[in-house]
């Protein structure tokens, strides 16, 4: 393909709409173990942390380490789900079951299905985000109705992972390809970005390094949001997430083209 | 003003240095049915996805039902059904499912779908079986509601890539059948395929390929009529050695398989005359068929 056609911005219309409802009407189906699925892990650690550790620790960033866990624990659960979304199983439906081939053989272009695929991702951190703030309110850890503020926040974390998760799909090899993004990437990601502990004591440089990386402002938004608090410079927060979701996407359907369309 | 439903000037396509599709030309009248053969790494795939517009061409020029492709390739294919080489079913849907979907690719509503799928299935041989899970289907039947899926828009034109591939006779007989009736529908077709029978049977035409050029054209008889002898004797046994130089006296053309001399002639008489009181050896008489201008043309090497 030309470098033009390669390089060109993605047209994005509705047509994404009937992809993201095959996913959708998959869901359906498997809908309770998927859910169980995404929430059993966070929900153990929060668990286990908040309680146990907060025990220890007393109060953290002003609040209980329960609260403070917890509002972490809500934005990294949202870039898990999108991730595994646009890691493994988008892996599986171009690569595996070829679900993307029959797709692009109908009148839709890779850009209608990588749209539906980022639309879909966004969806399930939004699924995992509203399942996760049940639990947190039920506990009585987040202020309804102020904190469903966060959840418009879980999209826009969903649609940021949901294009990076894109991009690395495109260039996997394999399902193990993802454990090296998965490891290398998300895991120090979540270190550094104030899921488990404030990052004020921590030397300005990580500091520096943290406020590059988009889960940081994700869990900057949602930590005050669920205390119904409303986030300082929440619109800094906004703009990083956005430019990830649209700078992740267009990466992302560069790669895919110079994948499969070459 | 160009009638052809597909017709491709001069495509190449060229990938990681080596050019796997080499200036082909295509024409393929509307309600005719197609065939492009040759050996596997012939460049057919490429040729077809090419002519969908799913990937670009280095030169060349694809008009598809009077729609310039790749730019306007989305609306040809609207217009046009796809049978993978492939099975891409959707493993988590039932029969109907997977056409409901499918349809809405095309822009099509739920109902109008459903609607449709009694007359689909049927057509499919799949009658009764819309609630049924995509595991429970046997090759056959998969490859039949694959075809199923590709006309849920009601299309002009059928591309498949090797609609028979790992069927058995009986389901690979059905499928010959179905298309039949799609032709006498109207519709043109355009297949792949590395069996000479089906090509044979089915294409009113058909484009030999071989390291990505079409190295011949025609209707299968005219074909066989210009490229090879009309008979055939096949010879095999232990007295070959001593044979086959007297082969090659009697015969116009002889070729050497390993232990089998294929001996090709108009008239095979004085072959076969030599022949009787040889207990040793054992022939075969045939008439001349497309898999022997297949064999000529693009030779008896194994390819990739």
């Amino acid at each position: 393909m030309t470098t033009a056609r390669l390089y060109a911005v993605p047209e994005l219309s509705l047509r994404f709409v009937p992809v993201w409802r095959r996913h959708f009407l998959v869901w359906r189906k498997l809908a309770l173990p998927s859910i169980l699925g995404n929430l059993a892990d966070p929900l153990i650690m929060l668990f286990g942390l908040g309680y146990g550790l907060g025990a220890v620790l007393g109060d953290v960033g002003g609040t209980s380490y329960f609260a403070f866990l917890a509002g972490g624990f809500v934005a990294s659960t949202t870039m898990y789900a999108a991730t595994f979304e646009s890691l493994f199983s988008a892996f599986s439906r171009m690569h595996v079951q070829r679900t993307w081939e029959a797709i692009v053989n109908a009148p839709m272009t890779l850009v209608d299905v990588l749209a539906g695929e980022w639309a879909w991702a966004a969806t399930k951190a939004l699924a995992a985000g509203v399942c996760m703030l049940a639990v947190v309110s039920a506990l009585g850890y987040a202020r309804l109705p102020q904190a469903l503020l966060a959840l418009p926040v879980v999209v826009l974390v969903g649609l940021a992972f949901g294009a990076l998760g894109l991009a690395i799909n495109a260039l996997a090899t394999g399902y193990d390809f993802f454990s090296y993004y998965l490891t290398l990437v998300l895991t120090p990601m979540m270190m550094l970005s104030g899921v488990f502990f404030p990052l004020d004591q921590l030397p300005a440089l990580i500091q520096a390094t943290a406020r590059a990386l988009p889960l940081y402002h994700g869990v900057e938004l949602v930590r005050p949001l669920l205390a119904g608090n409303p986030p300082a410079a929440a619109l800094e927060h906004l703009a990083v997430l956005a430019a990830y979701a649209a700078g992740g996407f267009y990466l992302a359907t560069v790669l895919t083209r110079r994948r499969l369309l070459k | 003003m160009n009638r052809a439903a597909l017709s491709a000037r001069g495509l190449r396509k060229r990938y990681e240095g080596a050019e796997v599709v080499c200036g082909v030309d295509l024409e393929v009248a509307p309600g005719e049915c197609f065939g492009l053969l040759g050996p596997n790494g012939a460049g057919k795939t490429t040729t077809l996805k090419l002519c969908l517009g799913l990937t670009d061409p280095d030169a060349g020029e694809v008009r598809l039902l009077g729609e310039p492709v790749p730019s306007r390739a989305r609306e040809a294919r609207a217009r046009v059904g796809v049978v993978p080489q492939f099975d891409n079913l959707d493993p988590d849907f039932s029969v109907a499912e997977n056409l409901v979907v499918y349809g809405r690719y095309f822009g099509q509503r739920d109902a109008d779908i459903a609607a449709r799928i009694p007359q689909l299935l049927e057509f499919a041989g799949l009658a009764g079986r819309a609630e049924s899970k995509i595991q429970a289907l046997s090759g056959g039947m998969k490859r039949r509601l694959t075809l199923a899926r590709a006309l849920v828009n009601e299309p002009q034109l059928v591309f498949m890539d090797e609609p028979t591939t790992g069927l058995d006779p009986q389901a690979r007989h059905l499928i010959w059948e179905r298309l039949r009736r799609l032709t006498q529908q109207g519709r043109t077709i355009v297949l792949t395929t590395h069996f000479m029978e089906e090509a044979e049977r089915l294409c009113n035409r058909l484009a030999i390929m071989d390291r990505g050029r079409v190295i011949a054209e025609g209707s299968p008889r005219a074909l066989i009529a210009r490229h090879i002898e009309a008979q055939v004797v096949e010879v095999h046994g232990p007295g070959i050695e001593s044979w086959v130089e007297r082969a090659r006296e009697l015969a116009l053309r002889t070729e050497r398989a390993g232990e089998t001399v294929f001996c090709y002639a108009h008239d095979v008489e004085p072959v076969l005359a030599s022949l009787r009181g040889r207990e040793e050896l054992v022939y075969l008489h045939r008439p001349a068929n497309l898999e022997d201008v297949f064999l000529k043309l693009t030779g008896r090497d194994l390819r990739g």
